[in-house]
């Protein structure tokens, strides 16, 4: 069949599941409410602090997100699915974000993306099997001047050559950035699973 | 232009910059104390539109004509900071952001006394990461010195500044697409009117500026407008961030007035210094992917909001050069901008919706060697009926993307045509049958027998 149809029946969230959001990340949302209007208008940073706590966002987290906010779940997914930035699938616990725009194009990323499948062994949108790295692409990082770019989580790596490739990926420090930071949209202490690391 | 003193990156590299400190030591913050205590928030936008200081984010619009379309009997204001820097080829916010985050914070709070805004949000592109921590903690120290929140600097304005991260969309760059996405929906632009001033985030009076904007207006509030307008040329004023990325020597951001030539940005001393390892120049796309593209012979177009148009492009826009090397092939160029909007199209209007994803197969089909020459037609039509009509779409878009797929069309089209007539005969319609067989299945007219399906 050319297509796959989705099973209605079997719930996406199974009725009894424990919670997925702590009360920290919960009380770390909240804390945004006093800087908007509505609390809708907190979906944006409630989206990432669950993002980064949990590593992506659950069907479950949605429904969570949606309850504290007050607002119906749809509108959750209605929002979450306009944006990339937001996973509602598992992902690697660093995302490697390849920059596929013009200027970046002209200086050589197509070889840039070659050497990090081939080093990773993934294709774009796949996460290797020891879930340490998820690849993908994205447009312009506004980061021209130093083209070609990727992201490693937050860390933006300016000028990569192919040849650079293996060595950068091998690195364990290449996803923090190190410098004076503001803790407002870090993870909340102890509410994070900590199997997941990076985040 | 020899005397011309560069304003908004004076700071730049200045060691330690992003303190408060060190930023006032400079004659930082000097500006907002004189516009907070001396002046009320009318005589600051008198100022401004007298500087004529037109919207550095693309569009172009006077900053000073826009503050006076708000309702005067208005409780609340907001102002919102577009840093949501998405536009191919720009990165001058990125480096205004990073450089000295104390002049952008400066921007907003002479700005915002000048909309008597309630709350300032900074919609800052996700990923901006460093650059978040850098002015957060500059909006932090900001706070502590009294500059944002209750009774600014001992005066009876108050107001509130926090950070918005995006979350990845280009259209969120769009005003009221901000907006919504401000408001945690999806960052669909809303149709105009009601203008933001009028009704905006959260259905109250909203004023929009890009961060360059917004840096601009703390140098007119101390130097005059006068000085601001005895800068570039007449009908655009003030100093300008000019990026410039590609095989050039020296890529980065450097200021200039408003009307440099893009010859001279590409080759000047001050500026990129020309191209990297000995290559020619094919083109140029002088102002973000969205404005078109000047040939070799065009370089010569000044870069002010009024020239660019006697070249066919659709304006300024945010002055982020691309240089296209004469070794790229010009399709493999089409076809990454193709995709950028067929990605980036928020998915509102039809006509850019089909229209850019339909642009994007055809390019894909040129850049892997099955064009036909009617296709240059082609991509010329759809451009023609997506954008360049005013008034069929809700946003800029879809003329964003018209123009540059139009003028690279328009301006390589020999090249096109040389490509599409060296691939081998018969691959063309070999690979269309392959991609989309049920539309190839047909009978051929004048033939008993029909085209295979395999």
């Amino acid at each position: 069949m050319a297509w796959e149809s989705l099973d209605r029946r079997t719930p996406v969230i199974e009725p009894n599941a424990p919670p997925v959001l702590s009360e920290a990340i919960r009380a770390k949302i909240r804390s945004f409410f006093p800087r908007y209007e509505t609390k809708r208008a907190a979906l944006l940073p409630a989206l990432h602090v669950v993002q980064d706590a949990l590593g992506h966002v659950s069907w479950q987290a949605m429904k969570e997100i949606a309850e504290v906010l007050e607002i119906p779940p749809a509108q959750v997914l209605d929002t979450i699915s306009f944006y990339t930035h937001f996973w509602t699938h598992e992902k690697g616990r660093k995302v490697v974000v390849l920059c596929r725009s013009l200027s970046c194009q002209l200086l050589g990323a197509d070889a840039v993306r070659q050497a990090i499948e081939r080093q990773l062994k993934i294709g774009e949108h796949e996460t290797t099997e020891d879930g340490a790295y998820s690849f993908v692409t994205e447009e312009c990082l506004a980061a021209c001047d130093h083209a070609p770019c990727l992201l490693i989580n937050e860390r933006l790596h300016k000028c990569v050559k192919p040849g650079d490739v293996p060595k950068l990926l091998a690195d364990p420090n290449n996803d923090r950035v190190a410098m004076p930071r503001s803790e407002l949209f870090d993870r909340p202490a102890g509410s994070a699973v900590e199997s997941k690391g990076g985040a | 232009m020899a005397s011309f003193e560069p304003v908004l990156t004076r700071n730049f590299g200045v060691e330690n910059i992003r303190s408060i400190d060190v930023y006032r030591a400079k004659g930082g913050y000097k500006a907002a104390e004189t516009a907070l205590r001396s002046m009320s928030p009318e005589q600051v936008v008198e100022v401004v539109t007298a500087a004529n200081l037109r919207g550095r984010g693309g569009a172009g619009f006077p900053a000073g004509v826009k503050w006076s379309f708000l309702p005067k009997d208005r409780r609340i204001t907001y102002l919102c900071v577009n840093a949501d820097e998405s536009e191919p080829g720009t990165f001058n916010n990125r480096a205004l952001m990073e450089g000295d985050p104390h002049q952008v914070l400066e921007g907003i709070l002479i700005s915002g006394y000048a909309t008597r805004t309630t709350t300032a949000y900074i919609y800052m592109r996700v990923e901006f990461h460093e650059q978040f921590h850098v002015l957060q903690k500059a909006l932090d120290a900001a706070y502590a010195a009294g500059l944002f929140g209750r009774n600014i600097l001992g005066t009876n304005f108050s107001m509130d500044c926090y950070i918005h991260r995006g979350a990845g969309a280009y259209v969120c760059g769009e005003e009221t697409g901000l907006i919504e996405s401000l408001e945690g929906k999806r960052g669909w632009p809303r149709i105009k009117p009601p203008f933001p001033a009028v009704e905006g985030l959260f259905r109250r009076p909203t004023v929009v500026n890009n961060v360059e904007t917004l840096a601009c207006v703390v140098h007119i509030i101390e130097r005059g407008a006068e000085w601001f307008k005895s800068i570039g040329t007449a009908n655009s004023a003030g100093p300008k961030l000019y990026t410039i990325s590609g095989p050039v020597k020296r890529p980065g951001v450097y200021e200039a007035p408003l009307g440099l030539s893009c010859r001279e940005l590409i080759f000047g001393d001050a500026y990129a210094q020309g191209m990297s390892d000995g290559k020619g120049v094919k083109g140029c796309i002088p102002g973000g992917l969205s404005v078109g593209v000047l040939t070799e012979q065009e370089l010569d177009c000044k870069l002010d909001f009024d020239d660019v148009r006697k070249y066919g492009l659709l304006g300024l826009g945010t002055a982020g050069a691309i240089v296209i090397p004469s070794d790229a092939d010009i399709r493999q160029v089409l076809m990454n901008v193709t995709r950028f909007y067929a990605h980036e199209s928020c998915g509102q209007c039809t006509q850019c919706r089909e229209g850019t994803s339909w642009m994007y197969k055809i390019a894909a089909r040129i850049a892997i060697g099955a064009g036909r020459i009617e296709d240059l037609d082609l991509l010329i039509e759809v451009s023609q009926n997506m954008g360049m009509m005013g008034g069929l779409s809700i946003c800029g878009l879809p003329d964003g993307a018209a123009y540059p797929i139009r003028t690279i069309v328009e301006k390589f089209r020999d090249e096109f045509e040389r490509h599409i007539r060296a691939q081998e005969p018969g691959r063309a319609a070999e690979v269309l049958r392959r991609l989309n067989p049920a539309a190839y299945s047909l009978p051929i007219l004048g033939q008993s027998r029909w085209v295979g399906v395999r």
